[in-house]
């Protein structure tokens, strides 16, 4: 299996570490990864903001880059989401049909597709509070949702619990969106940085040193409230973890 | 006529910065959420309710027209006076004139939030007509003169040293004075007189029975009953949506609607109401006010299933922490910001941008009304419409020119690499500072991703199949 590797733009930029991660751990699982250089973004912060004609470039683009690879996987699930889910702004040809069917988050790649059993190098020994994006939680369905009243079921949670040392936080709230949204964080910063300190003081309170999660976009923001804020939690992408960060 | 869009940003800002309200508001509808949640738990049937209620709202509204005639044939031979009004002036319009001909001056109403979309006061009142709120909480919004903020807690925004300032204001009670029996009390005093010597009665409606030609009022304060019984005409406002065929189906709605909206299995009180009393008269007006072309839109038909439960309200995250007056319309929070786009797009087409499409609304929604994915899709018809902000569209556009081309936005994130204690100059135009106003900037790195991978992995790997000159 030839997997493509997608870094979406925010990581590249800012968060090198969480694609470095993701990198070596597929590579540490015996997986053949490219990282095709020409990649920009997946299209959803045009179609998200109701643009989708605008969207069509990064899509054709990302099918360009894409195409050939049996898997494309990526350390987001709210590109994941896009390209799954509303990735329409180009015509839906064999081609773009074989890259939104086998575009997959990581953890949902791991989990469901590598089914790894264990992560013999990782240990992380501290108390951390899994965050969910609703990406993940709502359309990948990485994990049980509250509203439903489903048998509880955690995708990321069965990964990390292989994981040496580590312990789990039970925030309040757990399903509650963080307010980053896309777009939304910067239209409607006031509502969106409240929730995003209101997310981050209630994992803090539960306990946590760490928020961990499959979406740097989410810990993007939160990490910006709390440090305004004055929260004292730190941030970790999943990839980093099982990868075998120690801190 | 140019219509200015809501700023709900704006409003929602303003409502943050009242630390009280913003926690009780919060917490208290959260906690309605879980006690939601918790009668979910008791019923192993929830989801099946669910899919139940939806499918029979579909085939409903599927079939309006009919239902509708059969509704009217049957509540007409109850002795019912049926009229239908196609927006909101006919429907002022037609409760005016049964007023007037009962020489009716004194009007007492129970919530109904068909009458707020009508805005039946502001018409009737001028017209010499005394409309007296009966719900506490809407009442407490007609001495305010706000719009109530949530469909079923309509003051919920409110904290009880304002209601004891609004009731002290018209009621002359003690302002000092805010325990919430003192309150309910002197609002009992000054509605009791009120309601015993009223002309006519108000009430709305939750459902309509179509086999029986009956309808339903759902409350939990007995006012609606009082509005209903007291006076000798009743009349009942409902949306013609509200319609279901059969009596049978209420026993899936009654069981979904209270626990949806605030956690209890049933309101206090459930009314089937089937004709006059002895002596009285009974009217009802069926509105349409946008439903028939609300209903013809491909993609937001399913929004006319709501019930009106306010579960979406409850657990949206960006509901709770701006308020239903930030969103400038009848209806609020998602529900709101789906149908509120059919009533007037320019005015509300900032609505379907307040949320995050985290996609809880959906879930709760008692009738499955796909609520997250339709603001997605508001989203598109907005921008095709071209009501989205010049600056957004402008800066939308570009990033869009700059994704598909790979080599210029290469350099526009390198120059982040350099001095990187900014963004990259795509985002850090025009949107540095609304993301900085309440939040840090991400960190400066020493390298992107793309640079590290090309040194860690591509040197000596010149044949790289991902990669290009």
């Amino acid at each position: 299996m030839k997997i493509g590797l997608f870094i979406p733009c925010y990581i590249d930029a800012f968060y090198p570490n969480a694609g470095i991660a993701t990198l070596e751990l597929l590579e540490k699982l015996g997986q053949d990864v490219d990282y095709p250089l020409d990649q920009t973004c997946c299209g959803q912060p045009m179609a998200n903001s109701g643009c989708n004609s605008d969207a069509a470039a990064a899509e054709a683009l990302f099918v360009r880059n894409f195409a050939k690879y049996d898997a494309i996987v990526m350390p987001s699930g709210s590109c994941t989401h896009h390209v799954r889910d509303n990735f329409d702004a180009i015509p839906q040809t064999a081609e773009v049909q074989h890259v939104r069917k086998n575009t997959f988050e990581l953890v949902e790649f791991l989990h469901d597709i590598l089914k790894v059993e264990d992560f013999p190098w990782a240990e992380f020994p501290h108390k951390v509070g899994l965050h969910n994006s609703c990406g993940t939680l709502r359309a990948l369905r990485t994990a049980s949702m509250s509203e439903l009243g489903e048998p509880f079921f955690s995708k990321p949670m069965d990964l990390l619990s292989k994981v040496k040392g580590i312990s789990f936080a039970t925030p309040k709230r757990p399903d509650e969106c963080c307010g980053f949204g896309g777009t939304f964080s910067v239209t409607e910063e006031a509502v969106s940085a409240r929730m995003g300190l209101d997310k981050v003081r209630d994992h803090h309170q539960a306990g946590a040193e760490y928020i961990v999660s499959a979406d740097t976009s989410c810990m993007m923001h939160q990490q910006g409230c709390a440090e305004r804020g004055g929260v004292p939690i730190r941030f970790i992408h999943i990839a980093e973890i099982l990868n075998g960060a120690r801190s | 006529m140019k219509v200015k869009p809501v700023n709900h940003a704006k409003a929602a800002e303003a409502f943050l910065e009242d630390a009280p309200h913003l926690t009780f508001h919060d917490e208290r509808l959260w906690d309605m959420r879980q006690k939601r949640d918790q009668q979910m738990h008791l019923l192993p049937e929830w989801q099946e309710l669910r899919s139940r209620a939806s499918a029979i709202k579909e085939h409903t509204l599927a079939n309006l027209p009919e239902y509708l005639e059969q509704f009217e044939a049957n509540a007409k031979k109850n002795g019912i006076h049926v009229h239908w009004a196609a927006d909101g002036a006919e429907h002022n319009r037609i409760v005016g004139e049964i007023l007037e001909k009962h020489g009716a001056k004194s009007l007492i109403k129970s919530k109904s939030m068909v009458t707020e979309e009508c805005d039946m006061r502001a018409y009737l009142e001028p017209r010499g007509v005394v409309v007296t709120e009966t719900d506490l909480g809407e009442r407490i919004q007609q001495l305010d003169g706000q719009m109530p903020s949530h469909i079923v807690v309509p003051a919920v925004h409110k904290l009880v040293p304002d209601v004891a300032r609004i009731f002290a204001k018209n009621y002359n009670t003690d302002p000092n004075d805010d325990s919430p029996q003192s309150l309910a009390e002197s609002q009992r005093m000054a509605a009791r007189p009120v309601i015993l010597t009223a002309d006519a009665g108000m009430t709305g409606g939750n459902f309509l029975v179509a086999e029986t030609g009956t309808f339903v009022v759902c409350t939990n304060e007995g006012n609606a009953d009082l509005s209903a019984t007291v006076p000798n005409l009743h009349i009942a406002t409902l949306g013609i949506e509200r319609i279901v065929p059969r009596m049978a189906d209420m026993g899936v709605f009654v069981r979904l609607l209270s626990r949806s909206a605030l956690g209890s299995p049933i309101t206090q009180y459930t009314t089937h109401f089937r004709g006059p009393q002895k002596g009285g008269e009974m009217h009802i007006v069926l509105v349409d006010n946008g439903r028939s072309a609300r209903l013809g839109m491909e993609e937001f038909w399913t929004s006319l299933k709501c019930i009106r439960c306010g579960a979406c309200m409850n657990t949206c995250p960006v509901y709770r922490r701006s308020g239903g007056l930030s969103y400038g319309a009848v209806y609020s929070g998602p529900i709101g910001a789906i149908i509120d786009p059919t009533f007037n797009e320019r005015k509300y087409s900032t609505l379907p941008f307040a949320s995050t499409m985290n996609g809880s609304c959906t879930n709760v929604c008692p009738v499955k009304i796909n609520i997250h994915e339709q603001l997605y899709k508001w989203r598109r018809v907005l921008a095709e419409h071209h009501e989205l902000p010049f600056v957004k569209r402008e800066i939308m556009h570009m990033a869009g020119k700059l994704m598909g081309q790979p080599t210029l936005y290469r350099t526009a994130i390198n120059g982040t690499e350099v001095a990187l204690s900014s963004l990259p100059r795509f985002v850090l135009y025009n949107w540095l500072n609304p993301w900085g106003k309440h939040r840090e900037l991400p960190h400066p790195v020493k390298q992107t991703f793309h640079s590290w991978y090309k040194k860690n992995r591509l040197k000596g790997k010149e044949e790289s199949k991902g990669g290009k000159a």
